[in-house]
């Protein structure tokens, strides 16, 4: 049962939280000008690490808010805890050659 | 059949309350006991030294231990609803009438006929199971498994419900400490000055651990006076909590720890009606101390599991804390000098002692002092062979070198032998916390490695013994883990004043050579509990297994309820050996919960019968209930089902429902529906985006149907949503969707369009949702609502309205999910049960026709609108469903580029059709599969499959929806739907819209 | 249709009022008590903490500055602000207090990005106190309610048992109120008279 550090509401039992998946997958702003095999890497393609993994997170029975997280899945330690749309503490994450870079 | 009080006690001492006499039962012979004693203890001072068989061998075994580690003792406890199997004596507390037995015995422990696998024993060696039951497969079946099952099978399962209740129980510290012996107690004392919130668990009946059977002092005073001072402290600091009889069996990540405390066990079945048998903590603590102690190995030698064979420390501990006279000549056969405390105990209470079999050959000042005393000590020497049957009655005595024994030795009669091979400390909870151990080769066990965790361990649990360097331990780590979490500036309270004892190092002796060689005569047993001895490992480590994790599911070597507490670091040693390798080059195996077996009932807590999952019901729902209405589980939801009038059936009851609606007028509760309120000025841009067709258009008082995907094309979820102002819209989702649409709509303005200026919130309780439907609809709100004009130019389809109904404020919505003309009123749900009946008062003149959720399936069925989670899996789009009407080409939406991927836009991906069975009373079930052909070889192609079936009183047959490929190409076309059974249904694909296909009744 | 009229006070059915006899039965209030305090005005409120247009608002229209510290309550007469989120408050204030504070938030907030929704029957609320009133809880509840980690003032959006709640605490006693939605209220009801059962009976010595 992980601890997790709500960046509002402090930390909180794993039970409160629901998982998003890999963090840093941007939606791309314009989809129609993707060919099948990009449009379909965004949809379906992940990272699967052994290590340390930025994922995000939302305290969806807290307050509601989504945050990015680096967890490492081997130790189940949580590294880092920052907000959406800003990028890992330097040095924490995994982000792979998959990721869809947030353009904004 | 009663015998006399146990006369096997010292004349006095120990902690038993020798002025509170208990009766009770094991194998159906009464005994007597007194408070405080354990079942163990109990029974050995009563002399009862054969407690049970074992597992494989069926061979009489005794009491080994007198804690958690017990392997031979375990017992059935009560019978009836309360049975428990597999406890170990050793830890059941004795209450007045308990009832036990042993387990493994079959018919009585002392007339096994098991024991004939005694004499089959060169079949069951180590993989038997896998060796002998392989084949014939038949015989697996019918024979092997039962007769295994009989044999082997560890007790009995209660058949009853439990009676008793158990409950949870949340709580979070600065400090936990488990283990309430020197160390725990140290720890605890220097945490909780500090002002820390400090929680001390222990397993035991009372605190003290190993001070409780020790003869040295603290400070002067008596080992047990300075446990009741260090207790009396802890009670006066208000931020500590002590929790005796609780076992912390569980440490998972970011110290969470679970543990079970036994809070009635003691008192008996039923004692304490109302309260919680056993309740399950969940601790989150800022730092933890593990002082978990550490468990006697025993020697490995030849037919070392006779009863009367035990733990040097549990010999201790009987004579000194339960005053048991264990026996009238023991031996005591040791590799270190942890068996002199045994000694001593003998000598104190007058038990008479053979001699000391000590393997070094220099035992050093330990065995002088017993010398001294006039105890003989055979050093250099070890026990190669017992002898006796139900009861140990002599030993073999041999001299030993470099492994090999001497010709000729001595032999000496005995009833007592006890036994020590060093200690491993319970790193068990340590390892679950993901820490390694490593191998100290000067202490001969495995102690913690770095912490893993915000832990650290204290006194014998980390290698360290003699009680000085234990007590300055836990001091120390208290102080460190109360300053670490905040608390005090971590300095460390001076240690008891304990008297010293020189000390000689210990001998590594894993395997004690028999007088034959290995597996030719005795057993050497290394797990007790699986019968797993030194000869099933080496076999083992022949046959290729060298990985410890094979060879331990191989022999089952630490696979018993036990989990090899006394097994894991022999058999470790002696397969590190046969192979050739250093211990740590072997490994260890890893530790994993619960470190004692835990009851199922505590698992479950009170989340049981309604408590499993909360029932939801609408502000109607005593209505319903009333007027008698079956209820559907829609999630958590409780929704009316059908309304049956007396004498109904389902089928009729349904038939009048939806025959009403069609006819004259019905009124559904649809409350449960999900319900968002959206405001901001980007409020239309945002929908345009989460929906596959325009809202940005829509007219204010207006309301559309929408469709909503997810990226990857398929439908997600759909409703209808009202345009109320130019920034304000109100969502409706269906009643499965309506946390999962929020969700979805919030991460996409969090995460992906920030900078849009909308915000949403749940509604979806705060309306009451009540659904007429039928050509009287427009009849009876004109009734309800004198000052709303209902009109279809005032009042047109797909448009809502804000007025009075029935005195009421109310949002009423003309949208129609059975193709009927229809209005949804919606009041505040305080006063939802009002309007409902309200509306069935204004309707009676009507004909008003209360239906359920069955009905609703059927009519918009007839129409033929999708219902998701029906009509749609996670695996079907727009398109598949034939709604391309709904999908916009101007603008992007979540999934739109997936509606052109290949996979998407293939031609035979199954599509939305309508199917009339040839037979027009078939009702198809959903979920049947559809083939081309009747008949022909498996495998039959599948075409798709029945998603939705009814009996359509308005059609007057059965049809049904369903997803075949290339289905709308398909129609006229015949399939099939072959059923369980092997009958075969025939039905014609249509259409999917059975019934006014303009849609005129809308209309009224 | 004069007979089919509602009155809109006095014909609202409050989720728990079938079970108020037997709430009341369960409770001892030297140990724990629960009851429902129905009908409470609730208004649900978005908004920008950093948006002063908004605070400014609110602040005119309800006479309190918004908790902008998480899990945080601000109180002004009879009207108490709930933190629930970096941009979101329930506003509580007595039986009947709705239209009023909704048209004054209507009127303030009139061209400020914010949303303001009338949620009074959306949830109702459970009142929990008596000195085993934290324990009850801790049966259900991962959150820390010891006094060093929570408090009067302090509130949070959790799980109890099986149900989704907003958990105020308002008092030291200690006392607190459940806000939950209306579906989940007789379970959750059910599930504190069982969790408070056993401190009717002579404790465990």
């Amino acid at each position: 049962m992980l601890l997790i550090s709500c960046p509002h509401c402090g930390p909180c039992d794993e039970t409160e939280f629901h998982c998003g998946g890999e963090a840093h997958v941007a939606r791309p702003h314009d989809p129609a000008a993707l060919d099948d095999a990009a449009w379909g890497a965004f949809i379906f393609m992940r990272n699967n690490p052994k290590g340390q993994f930025n994922e995000r997170w939302v305290h969806a029975a807290g307050c509601r808010r989504w945050f990015n997280m680096v967890r490492d899945t081997v130790t189940h330690r949580i590294l880092a805890v920052y907000p959406m749309g800003s990028r890992p503490p330097a040095g924490l994450g995994h982000l792979g050659a998959a990721v869809v870079e947030d353009a904004q | 059949m009663t015998k006399p009080m146990g006369s096997h006690r010292t004349a006095n001492g120990g902690r038993i309350d020798r002025s509170r006499p208990l009766s009770f039962m094991f194998d159906g012979v009464t005994y007597g006991g007194f408070a405080g004693d354990t079942l163990a203890s109990a029974l050995l001072a009563n002399g009862v030294h054969l407690v049970g068989r074992s597992f494989k061998y069926h061979r009489p075994r005794g009491v080994l231990t007198a804690g958690a580690d017990e392997p031979n003792a375990l017992v059935q406890l009560e019978r009836g609803a309360r049975t428990e199997p597999n406890l170990r004596a050793t830890q059941v507390e004795l209450y007045q009438g308990l009832v036990a037995t042993s387990v493994n015995a079959w018919p009585s422990l002392t007339h096994d006929l098991g024991a004939v696998n005694q004499l089959l024993s060169r079949f069951f060696v180590a993989g038997f199971y896998y060796k002998t039951f392989m084949r014939p497969k038949v015989l697996w079946d019918r024979v092997y498994e039962p007769f295994l099952r009989r044999m082997a099978g560890l007790g009995r399962a209660p058949e009853l419900p439990d009676p008793d209740i158990y409950d949870k129980m949340h709580v979070h510290c600065d400090v936990l400490v488990v283990g309430a012996g020197p160390a725990g107690l140290a720890a605890a004392l220097a945490a909780g000055r500090t002002g820390a919130r400090v929680i001390l668990m222990d397993e035991q009946a009372e605190a003290g651990g190993s001070l409780l059977s020790s003869a040295e002092s603290l400070d002067g005073k008596p080992a047990p006076d300075w446990v009741a001072d260090a207790l009396a402290e802890l009670a006066s600091l208000p931020a500590v909590r002590v929790l005796q009889r609780t076992s912390v069996f569980g440490y998972y990540d970011q110290n969470f720890l679970c543990a079970v405390e036994r809070r009635t066990d003691h008192l008996g079945p039923g004692a304490r009606p109302g309260l919680s048998r056993q309740r399950l903590w969940h601790v989150r603590a800022a730092r933890v101390v593990l002082a978990t102690g550490a468990h006697e190995r025993p020697l490995v030698f030849a037919d070392n599991d006779r009863p009367g064979v035990m733990q040097a420390s549990a010999v201790a501990t009987y004579v000194r804390r339960f005053g048991v006279r264990l026996g009238s000549r023991a031996v005591i056969f040791t590799t270190n000098d942890s068996a002199y405390d045994a000694v001593d105990a003998l000598l104190a209470a007058g038990i008479g002692i053979a001699a000391v079999v000590d393997s070094r050959p220099d035992p050093g000042p330990r065995a002088e002092a017993a010398r001294a005393a006039g105890v003989v000590v055979h050093a250099g020497c070890v026990v190669a062979a017992t002898h006796g049957t139900r009861r140990i009655t002599g030993v073999e005595v041999r001299g030993c070198e470099g492994g090999v024994l001497a010709p000729a030795g001595l032999r000496l009669s005995c009833d007592l032998l006890a036994i020590s091979g060093g200690w491993s400390p319970a790193v068990h909870l340590f390892s679950q916390s993901q820490g390694r151990v490593r191998w100290d080769e000067a202490k001969l066990c495995f102690v913690p490695g770095e912490a893993a965790q915000a832990q650290t361990s204290a006194g014998a649990c980390n290698g360290t013994f003699g009680l000085g360097a234990v007590l300055a331990e836990g001091l120390a780590a208290g102080a460190s883990a109360a300053h670490l979490a905040g608390f005090g500036d971590g300095a460390v309270p001076a240690t008891p004043a304990v008297a010293e004892v020189a000390a000689a190092p210990g001998d590594a002796l894993w395997l004690v050579p028999g007088l034959k060689p290995l597996g030719r005569a005795g057993k050497h047993f290394v797990d007790f509990q699986n019968d797993v001895t030194a000869f099933d490992i080496r076999l083992a480590a022949r046959e290729g297994f060298e990985s410890v994790e094979h060879v331990k599911r191989y022999t089952t070597n630490g696979m018993a309820t036990d989990q090899g507490k006394t097994s894991n670091v022999n058999g470790l040693a002696i397969l590190a050996d046969t192979l050739g390798r250093a211990i740590p080059e072997v490994g260890t195996t890893t530790f994993r919960a619960p470190y004692t077996p835990v009851t199922f009932g505590v698992m479950a807590g009170r989340d049981l019968g309604e408590m499993l999952d909360p029932v939801r019901t609408t502000p109607i729902h005593a209505w319903h209930v009333a007027r008698g209405a079956l209820f559907e589980d829609v999630g958590q939801w409780k929704r009316p089902w059908y309304f049956p009038l007396a004498g109904e059936d389902m089928h009729a009851a349904v038939r009048r429902e939806a025959k009403a609606v069609r006819d004259g007028l019905g009124v559904l509760d649809a409350s449960t529906l999900g319900k968002i309120e959206i405001r901001g000025r980007d409020a239309g841009v945002f929908l345009d985006r989460i929906y596959t067709n325009l809202f940005s258009k829509l007219g204010i008082g207006r309301c559309r149907y929408g469709l909503m995907c997810k990226e990857d094309g398929m439908v997600f979820d759909d409703g209808v949503t009202a345009r109320l102002g130019p920034d304000h819209y109100y969502m409706t989702t269906t009643t499965g969707g309506a946390a999962r649409v929020l969700d979805w709509l919030e991460d996409y303005l969090q995460t992906e369009w920030p900078d849009l200026e909308v915000y949403c919130t749940s509604v979806t309780e705060q309306w009451s949702t009540i659904a007429v439907s039928g050509p009287r609809a427009r009849d009876l709100l004109a009734d309800l609502a004198p000052g709303m004009a209902v009109d279809p130019e005032s009042f047109p389809f797909l448009s809502m309205r804000e007025g009075m109904v029935a005195g009421l404020a109310a949002r009423v919505f003309r949208i129609s999910f059975t193709g009927e003309l229809s209005y949804e009123i919606n009041v505040p749900s305080h006063l939802g049960l009002a309007m409902w009946q309200a509306v069935m008062a204004a309707g009676a003149r009507h004909g008003i026709t209360p239906y359920g959720t069955e009905t609703m399936h059927l009519l918009r069925a007839e129409k033929g609108f999708i219902i998701i989670g029906q009509e749609t899996d996670g695996t079907v789009t727009p398109l598949d469903l034939g709604m391309d009407w709904i999908v916009s080409k101007q603008k992007d939406f979540v999934g739109k580029r997936s509606l052109t991927r290949s996979d998407t836009a293939r031609a035979d991906r199954k599509r939305l059709v309508g199917l009339l069975p040839e037979d027009e009373g078939e009702v198809l079930p959903e979920g049947a599969q559809l083939v081309e052909m009747a008949g022909g070889t498996p495998p039959v192609p599948m075409l798709g499959h029945v998603t939705s079936s009814y009996w359509s009183p308005n059609l007057g047959r059965s049809f049904a929806l369903a997803l075949i490929k290339g289905g709308p190409e398909r129609l006229g076309q015949i399939v099939f739907a072959p059923l369980a059974g092997g009958r075969t249904v025939k039905a014609r694909i249509v259409e999917p819209v059975f019934l006014d296909r303009e849609g005129s009744r809308q209309n009224g | 249709m004069a007979d089919v009229l509602i009155n809109p006070v006095a014909d609202r059915l409050s989720p728990l009022e079938l079970l108020r006899v037997t709430l009341a039965a369960a409770s001892d209030p030297s140990q724990v008590a629960i009851r429902e305090l129905p009908f409470l005005c609730q208004i649900a409120l978005r908004g920008s903490p950093g948006n002063t247009l908004f605070m400014a608002a609110v602040q005119k229209a309800l006479g309190l500055d918004l908790p902008v510290k998480a899990g945080s309550v601000v109180l002004a007469g009879s009207v108490r602000a709930l933190w629930l989120g970096p941009d979101e408050w329930l506003v509580v204030a007595p039986d009947g207090a709705a239209p009023a504070l909704l048209s004054a938030l209507a009127a303030a907030l009139e061209g400020v990005h914010a949303q303001a929704v009338d949620v009074s029957a959306n949830r109702t609320v459970i009142a929990l106190e008596g000195p085993r009133a934290a324990e009850v809880l801790a049966k259900g509840l991962t959150l820390d309610l010891h006094p060093r980690a929570f408090g009067p003032g302090r509130v949070t959006q959790t799980i109890l048992a099986r149900a989704a709640v907003i958990l105020e605490q308002t008092g030291e006693a200690p006392a607190y109120r459940l806000y939950v939605r209306n579906s989940f209220a007789t379970y959750l009801a059910s599930w504190l008279m069982d969790a408070a059962a056993e401190y009717r009976l002579p404790p465990l010595c």
